[in-house]
């Protein structure tokens, strides 16, 4: 009888998964061809869809308001202070409103939601949230149809955030979506992680994330959202717009100026693990594709 | 006392070596223990291109013919740590994965100018020993004249890979920018430092 190693039978929600796999990764010759090196596969059916280290995921964090190195927000986000803390949902809507955290939590019921985080410097975790669809607080107001945009804004306070004391980015922290991606399911309020509060290092006391998209599109320490007519010029593009783009999906046929997108390390893999191909929209397309149609994705990176 | 200095220097310059693989093998290198192994070979690879354009000048300085004798040395070191950096890159981070790492040497100019770096420390490792220096006679100093144009390509390599320029690319591209000021000083007095 052949015996087979666990490594190399595909896990049902990868098999499950395989057409999306094959439809992002393109019919392109080269991608079929790395797709059958080995070593590409049997990492995809181990790393990609285990969860990452609770130590990890809170010590290896982008969060510049605390520091431009990734052990920074870790080290100088202990004292922050996340209570009292407000929302406050405006712009372009009939009745902006301003949420307390507590209410926040009466609201909306939070739920274990696993997703792939892929960042823009080519690494990626997977990390167990706890949050909802940003689609339920959005619809406590009633925007008007001038509404085109949703920016999110972070929290400002140079007393307690060193990062901010110097420009490195144009502050305070800015995002945004389009109306469609904020009501999207899967863009999610964060407000925790492995079943516990949310810690400092990864945006408490509430954050965005969104799935699909690099990593930074994801705002932290969120005090305002705001509905807008016109696309926001988020803190990223304003630093860099070669770089930097507002629909920043991820996308492996797209590369950084200075890097390719098209494979990423996965975070606690040690030294000798491989990288592994980096999908559409993050392995998200069946999901999120269908917004995206017709749209140039390399023009609107 | 003066023989041990050279075996001394060779002994000092595999430190970083050592360490590198300390930390490897006890696994203290963080959650990106690939990406830290190529910024520190690559580092250290700035760091002895740096001793090495220092000697001359040191030796101009405190009129001590010695630091020209730690030359060779410090420059195969460069070769070494280079040539380390390079392999991290294409064997343990892409796995001689050749289409991406050609799609990066031609795309990426920060990964362009670094393998031309690479490519040029070459002829002068090849070219390292005694012999060849009396083989190639004033043609040797003339090609081993290349290590500035190396050092320029180290540091712009660092400076365009990097988010910004502060503050750690800025320092390298200083040093080398008075170190090789040096050498146009020695020219115009036409002194013969090499």
């Amino acid at each position: 009888m052949i015996k087979f190693k666990n490594s190399e039978i595909t896990p049902e929600n990868v098999y499950k998964n395989r057409r999306s796999f094959i439809k992002s990764i393109g019919l392109s010759a080269s991608s079929l061809a790395i797709s059958t090196i080995p070593f590409v596969n049997k990492s995809l059916a181990s790393g990609r869809d285990k969860l990452t280290s609770y130590k990890d995921i809170t010590t290896y964090n982008n969060y510049y308001e605390f520091g431009t190195s990734k052990s920074d927000p870790y080290r100088n986000s202990k004292t922050f202070k996340t209570t009292p803390w407000e929302i406050s949902i405006e712009g372009e809507v009939e009745k902006p409103i301003k949420l307390s955290m507590e209410e926040i939590s009466e609201m909306f019921v939070s739920e274990e939601r696993i997703y792939r985080l892929r960042c823009v410097e080519g690494w990626s975790m997977v990390i167990p949230w706890m949050g909802f669809s940003l689609s339920e607080l959005l619809s406590k107001v009633n925007p008007t149809n001038k509404a085109k945009f949703v920016e999110f804004e972070s929290v400002y306070d140079p007393a307690q955030m060193k990062g901010q004391r110097y420009p490195v980015l144009n502050w305070p922290y800015n995002e945004g979506l389009r109306i469609d991606e904020a009501m999207h399911p899967l863009t999610t309020v964060v407000t925790g992680l492995y079943g516990k509060k949310l810690p400092n290092q990864n945006g408490a006391p509430l954050r965005i994330f969104i799935p699909w998209k690099y990593g930074f599109k994801s705002a932290k320490a969120i005090v305002k959202i705001k509905f807008v007519q016109k696309m926001p010029t988020s803190s990223w593009m304003w630093a860099s717009p070669r770089e930097y783009g507002f629909y920043s999906n991820v996308n492996p046929n797209v590369n950084h100026p200075r890097w390719s997108q098209a494979t990423e390390r996965i975070i606690g893999e040690g030294v000798w693990a491989p990288r592994i191909k980096t999908l559409m929209f993050n392995g998200y397309g069946d999901e999120v594709a269908s917004l995206y149609t017709g749209m140039d994705l390399k023009k609107y990176f | 006392m003066q023989k041990y200095l050279k075996p001394s220097v060779f002994i000092l310059s595999t430190i970083p070596f050592l360490v590198i693989l300390y930390k490897i093998f006890l696994n203290k290198l963080g959650p990106e223990p690939v990406k830290e192994i190529t910024h520190f070979t690559g580092e250290w690879t700035l760091i002895f291109l740096c001793l090495t354009l220092s000697m001359s000048p040191l030796k101009r300085i405190t009129n001590l013919s010695v630091w020209v004798s730690f030359r060779r040395t410090l420059g195969l070191f460069v070769f070494f740590y280079a040539t380390l950096h390079l392999l991290t890159y294409v064997g343990l981070d892409y796995r001689f994965d050749w289409q991406p790492i050609l799609d990066d040497v031609v795309k990426k100019k920060y990964i362009f100018i670094g393998f031309a770096a690479w490519l040029l420390l070459i002829p002068l490792a090849i070219t390292s020993s005694k012999k060849m220096a009396k083989l190639l006679k004033n043609n040797w100093k003339k090609l081993h004249r290349l290590v500035y144009i190396i050092a320029i390509f180290g540091s712009l390599h660092y400076i365009w890979l990097s988010k910004t320029i502060f503050f750690k690319p800025l320092i390298y591209f200083i040093m080398i920018i008075v170190l090789l000021a040096f050498r146009i000083k020695i020219k115009n007095r036409n002194v013969n430092y090499g």
